[in-house]
């Protein structure tokens, strides 16, 4: 008994290590936070005087077509942001966990689409997309394939987007995989071998179930970076063309930094950074049930 | 049934080459691409078929990139905003890690990833606004403290790992021996994880660096960070694509190289947080 408190009171001496970055958290993060929430409930225009809005800007979330729009691109942005880079990420961790001359090389090449400003990729994919002249239609043609007119056209400027994103990130799910397989016990593919399993039986059943909390982790990651996606977004086509890839996060940047309506763009804060605890909180869940299981 | 393990060996092998293969091209190219096009002349760049090889090489474009913009005084932005914000992150994130993962307090580790799972644009409203009201607005201050954003996160996390690894029994000989908590962990614990440090670091500084948000809605036309810069200004004032990849490239080649030099830590610090701020 005296031995805990004793600990106890050690443990509290530790506080005052984390007492400057307590206070920067305090300040930069945990004030905006509360002062967006008093903003939401003000119908609040920049250069005009605040005044009380009630749950007005909420309500109008929910009748706001635009926002409502912006929230199933969104969904469909994420879904497919998160689906390709997750499978291409355990093929290449795969790959990478294996033994080959300039495997070093070949993984630091690999990350560096994650690790490269990610304005200057936008910028030079954007270049490489532009149907007369860009280097991609070329190289279709060809190949003898129809071309595209990606990011210019409404039906295929979100699947063109979702390309870049998992060229940029499929590097962190291979990351995460890789540093799950690097973990496992050899015992079950000795078993394995022995009983002559194929390499893809030996994959499917025991790899990959080894591995699995790792690829939920990579999951979760990639669904909240997906969910916030801006830089690649803004650069490329600001939402367009017309408003065909505005997701959420790019609506909420021009309701706060275009038509200056602070208290309307607090209000989709607020929602969307439940949405994304929200959808956190059910994709750690899901990883609890698997490891309960 | 030798020569046909052997075989299959060599089925395999050449089946891991291609898909190693597969997997980098796409980095590959890209990066290639964007090498030749910041090597060519105008006319090259936009003629159809496109010329691949630059022949001969021209550094035009990056004089251009130079003598048509205030590329200079960008680059100091970003060095002052990206190096201030990473020495700070790690004066408060170092300290805060070694007490959190001391006390383990996972409560104030869930507070750290808040701060990781929350996007950029959420601070940014109310911070310029703050900022507006303080008369900050243009001048690099704004830039740096919401920067700490990013970079304390980063180092916090990064160090709550690191600390934990290290074995107890060093510091407590030395609390034993007399020592206080903050000399233990100045001359025990710190030069233990300076690996961890070094890791933390470059990490902070690279997505600090790579940061494009905050400086689109708090940076002034004076004090725009790179990443902005090259947005700005060289999309709207002038759009041939040689100057126009000449400084994507030359924004992101600190980066690059970074990455390249620093690999094994980079791998180290991303598999075990996953960081990425804003």
């Amino acid at each position: 008994m005296a031995d805990r408190s004793l600990r106890k009171n050690y443990a509290r001496r530790y506080w005052a290590f984390a007492a400057p970055a307590a206070l920067v958290v305090l300040a930069v993060i945990l004030f905006p936070w509360i002062f967006t929430l008093f903003m939401s409930v003000m119908d609040w225009k920049v250069g005009q005087n605040p005044s009380w809005a009630g749950m007005s800007n909420y309500g109008k979330l929910f009748t706001d077509e635009r926002f409502i729009y912006s929230v199933w691109r969104t969904a469909y942005f994420t879904a497919a942001a998160v689906i390709l880079p997750v499978i291409l990420g355990i093929a290449a961790a795969v790959c990478f966990h294996r033994n080959f001359p300039l495997r070093g090389v070949a993984r630091t090449i690999f990350i560096l689409p994650m690790m490269a400003t990610p304005v200057a990729v936008a910028l030079v994919w954007t270049m490489m997309f532009l149907p007369q002249g860009g280097v991609l239609n070329y190289i279709l043609t060809l190949a003898g394939l129809p071309t595209s007119q990606w990011i210019y056209n409404p039906g295929t400027v979100i699947p063109t987007l979702v390309f870049v994103e998992t060229w940029q990130w499929t590097p962190l799910v291979m990351l995460i995989v890789l540093g799950g397989l690097a973990s496992l016990p050899t015992d079950p593919y000795e078993a394995a071998i022995l009983d002559g399993a194929n390499p893809w039986q030996i994959f499917r059943h025991i790899t990959l179930p080894l591995v699995w909390p790792f690829v939920v982790v990579a999951a979760v990651i990639r669904t909240i970076d997906a969910l916030k996606a801006f830089d690649l977004i803004y650069v490329m086509t600001l939402g367009g063309p017309g408003t065909a890839s505005e997701t959420i996060n790019i609506l909420l940047y021009q309701t706060a930094f275009a038509y200056y309506d602070i208290g309307y763009g607090s209000a989709m804060v607020v929602v969307f950074f439940l949405m994304i605890m929200a959808v956190s909180a059910v994709l750690l869940r899901v990883r609890q049930a698997d490891l309960a299981r | 049934m030798k020569k046909h393990y052997r075989l299959r060996r060599i089925l395999a092998r050449t089946g891991l080459y291609l898909s190693v293969f597969a997997l980098i091209s796409p980095a590959l190219l890209f990066f290639l691409w964007m090498l030749s096009l910041s090597l060519k002349t105008e006319v090259d760049n936009m003629s159809i078929p496109p010329v691949f090889l630059p022949n001969p090489p021209t550094l035009n474009n990056f004089i251009d990139v130079f003598e048509k913009n205030d590329f200079l005084t960008y680059t100091y932005n970003s060095i002052i905003v990206s190096f201030g914000a990473t020495i700070l992150a790690l004066l408060i994130g170092v300290p805060a890690g070694y007490g959190i993962a001391k006390a383990k307090a996972v409560k104030a580790a869930m507070l750290i990833l808040i701060a990781r799972i929350t996007p950029g644009l959420s601070y940014l409203i109310p911070l310029y606004l703050m900022f507006q009201w303080l008369g900050l607005v243009g001048t690099l201050t704004p830039l740096l403290i919401t920067h700490l954003v990013i970079t304390v996160p980063i180092v916090v996390w990064v160090m709550i790992g690191f600390f934990e690894g290290l074995p107890n029994e060093l510091e407590e000989a030395a609390l034993v021996d007399g020592a206080t908590i903050w000399q233990a962990f100045r001359y025990v614990a710190m030069p233990l994880a300076r690996p961890g440090i070094t890791v933390a670091m470059i990490l902070a500084f690279i997505f600090s660096w790579n940061n494009f948000i905050f400086g689109v809605v708090l940076a002034g036309r004076s004090t725009r960070t790179l990443p902005v810069a090259v947005y700005n200004v060289l999309t709207f004032e002038q759009v041939s694509w040689g100057p126009l990849a000449a400084a994507a490239l030359l924004v992101t080649l600190p980066v690059l190289l970074l990455t390249l030099l620093m690999q094994k830590e980079i791998v180290a610090g991303l598999t075990a947080g996953g960081v990425k701020g804003g």
